[in-house]
């Protein structure tokens, strides 16, 4: 800050979190536990739907890291689900992986395969970077398709002594009282927590660094951010590969969960793209209390309508379009204006301090 | 020999095909830099209408097309009068996420009224015609009309923006949109009228598409990615780019599936992706973006 410019009397501060989210932290620590220990008290069923849930939200909560903040607007990230979920089954049904192990081996892998194809996908520019990223998946599943001892274009799935080789099924066994596809889906939600958790707290910390405030700067203006000397390119690049391995570990994991997999449904635009733009849109993107909304109402609608099928199909993209159109920032937007509300405190505001009376800018 | 000069003649033809599913993509990208994602699902649901004209009312439908042109130029301008029109401004987000909504309610739109079924336009004696080239090629006839009407379209889409006002218009548009507005061109109406024209020419390529293959209601993304593909691979900004893009990746199809037929689509997204490394601005680039 200019000295000059600024008069002696006031003194500046940038300041993240108010008194609010300090209560939220505390809130999100006790939520946490109660969530880690509800395997305890909870049925094999709200089990099931809260790994559903954990996964979208951690699938929503990349994208919007990846449209909402870096301007990369992906409709491919089924690429690395899909990805993620074949390393997956590679890894342990071929090489006698530990499945639990094989889960941050696919994300570092997915981060490896993401270079080269952002190399090329970057070459396209805003909308066309959105159906360059498309194309690369339609060619990951074809590929993948060409894969014989994955099953080729009709799958395969996970053998019993794979799924049952997961560290920790004997112990949730005893523990619990269970059988062992139930104990399976215990460990699988504490792996969907941890990873949901984890995303959550990697886009937190990217968002509260520098790097985060040069992408909330792209977020805003990219020209004036790049005028300002932030290397747009660069930073583009590493949230693209970043997100493709936080986005391959959930893939993994949902394969893992599911134990049977198949080049369409793997590599699905609806299943995991199209429900998480909705998610992110609905809930407010650009933010991260959005995706958070967003999932929650996602999970509910899914629950009581995905029986309608495609008149559900066709509500949601309805929903969609009405949220764009007149609520651009979603329920989340809507709220947080109203009451000037901030859960996860990433962005900064400047306190300008002259005397007693203070501003807040 | 014979084998992999049949395979090119016949790339050539799916390449018209193709031409004419990216020359409504290529005019609204020129006109109103809509990137629109629901392109292949428009292209799905107008075989439909056309097939619902040509059932109900017993028509061929060569004529059955020309029943339907009129109607979807109305849908078109009525889409983008009341719906597009709101999404245009500096922020990508919008266009993108409102085409890729309507990509949604038209596929299960239309798994619903007409089930996940394959359709077919019939049109007679036609459908099976082919003429012999000698040698043992021979060129079926649908094909060759396809390819005659794609170019028969960018000539008149090229007319259309060079010859008259309204194309005037729409190249002030593309140019400068500010100050075409400045100029008193009405830019709502204008996108409106490019977006009925550019459905004009999704009804033609819907007539072919149901002519040449079975279509069912999902199978409209992947033509939006062939589209895409020719006019990226043309070059942003001119029609006959687009039809070059599009006869590479028709050729790139077909020899694909020449040398194994799993790998057709496969090799038509890998040229593309090589020529997107080799020459980002396409094979006949003229438009800035």
């Amino acid at each position: 800050m200019d000295e000059a410019s600024a008069k002696p009397t006031r003194t500046f501060r940038i300041e993240t979190a108010g008194r609010a989210p300090r209560a939220a932290a505390f809130a999100a620590g006790v939520v946490l536990l109660i969530l880690a220990l509800l395997p305890v008290f909870a049925g094999r069923n709200l089990i099931q739907d809260l790994i559903f849930l954990f996964y979208m939200l951690a699938l929503a909560q990349c994208w919007n890291l990846l449209a909402g903040y870096a301007g990369l607007i992906s409709v491919g990230q089924q690429a690395f689900v899909g990805l993620g979920g074949y390393l997956l089954f590679a890894l342990t049904l071929l090489g006698g992986l530990n499945p639990l192990l094989a889960i941050p081996i696919a994300g570092l892998v997915s981060a490896l395969f993401a270079l080269p194809t952002a190399l090329i996908v970057f070459r396209l520019r805003g909308a066309y970077f959105a159906i360059g990223t498309w194309v690369v998946a339609e060619v990951y599943r074809l590929a993948f398709a060409q894969v014989k001892p994955l099953g080729g274009g009709t799958g395969t799935s996970l053998t019993p002594s794979v799924t049952s080789s997961v560290p920790g099924i004997e112990w949730v066994k005893g523990l619990l009282d269970l059988r062992t596809p139930a104990a399976r889906d215990v460990i699988s939600y504490w792996v969907a927590l941890a990873l949901t958790a984890g995303t959550l707290a990697v886009v937190y910390f990217i968002l509260r660094s520098r790097r985060g405030l040069a992408l909330g700067a792209i977020r805003d203006h990219e020209a004036a951010a790049a005028g300002l000397g932030v290397d747009i390119y660069r930073i583009k690049l590493a949230v693209y590969v970043a997100t493709a391995a936080m986005t391959g570990m959930i893939g993994a994991l949902i394969y893992l969960q599911k134990a049977r997999i198949s080049p369409d449904a793997a590599f699905s635009v609806l299943d995991w793209t199209a429900y998480v733009i909705f998610i992110v849109v609905i809930g407010g993107i650009g933010t991260m209390e959005g995706p958070v909304i967003g999932a929650i109402v996602f999970y509910l609608m899914q629950r009581n309508l995905a029986d309608f099928g495609a008149s559900y199909l066709i509500l949601l993209g309805t929903l969609g379009i009405l949220i764009m159109l007149f609520a651009p920032k979603g329920l989340w937007g809507l709220v947080s204006e109203r009451y000037d509300l901030t859960l996860f405190p990433t962005r900064r505001r400047l306190v300008v301090r002259a005397g007693d009376d203070e501003k807040r800018a | 020999m014979t084998g992999w000069l049949d395979a090119l003649i016949q790339g050539v033809l799916l390449g018209g095909l193709y031409a004419l599913f990216a020359a409504g993509l290529s005019l609204m990208f020129g006109v109103m830099r809509l990137v629109n994602l629901a392109h292949g699902d428009l292209i799905v649901l107008a075989a439909f209408t056309i097939l619902v004209a040509a059932g109900k009312l017993g028509l061929d439908p060569f004529v059955a097309v020309l029943l339907a042109v009129p109607i979807l130029f109305v849908t078109g301008f009525a889409l983008q009068y009341v719906l597009l029109n709101r999404t245009l401004g500096r922020d990508l987000l919008p266009p993108l996420l409102v085409t890729f909504g309507l990509s949604i309610i038209i596929q299960n739109g239309l798994l619903q009224v007409f089930s996940a079924d394959s359709q077919r336009l019939r049109s007679g004696a036609i459908e099976t015609a082919s003429i012999q080239l000698g040698g043992g090629i021979a060129v079926g006839v649908v094909p060759l009309l396809t390819l005659l009407s794609a170019i028969a379209v960018i000539v008149l889409l090229n007319l259309i923006f060079y010859r008259t006002p309204i194309g005037r218009a729409f190249r002030a548009t593309s140019d400068d949109l500010e100050v075409a507005q400045l100029m008193g061109v009405d830019i709502r109406r204008i996108f409106a009228v490019a977006m009925g024209l550019a459905f004009v020419v999704i009804t033609i390529a819907a007539l072919y598409l149901g002519l040449r293959a079975n279509f069912d209601p999902t199978i409209g993304p992947a033509r939006l990615l062939y589209a895409f593909e020719a006019v990226i691979i043309g070059g942003l900004g001119s029609f006959w780019g687009t039809l070059a893009g599009s006869i590479v990746l028709g050729l790139a199809q077909t020899i694909g599936a020449r040398i194994d037929p799993e790998w057709q689509i496969l090799a038509g997204h890998l040229a593309f992706l090589v020529v997107l490394v080799l020459r980002p601005r396409g094979l006949f680039p003229r438009a800035q973006d």
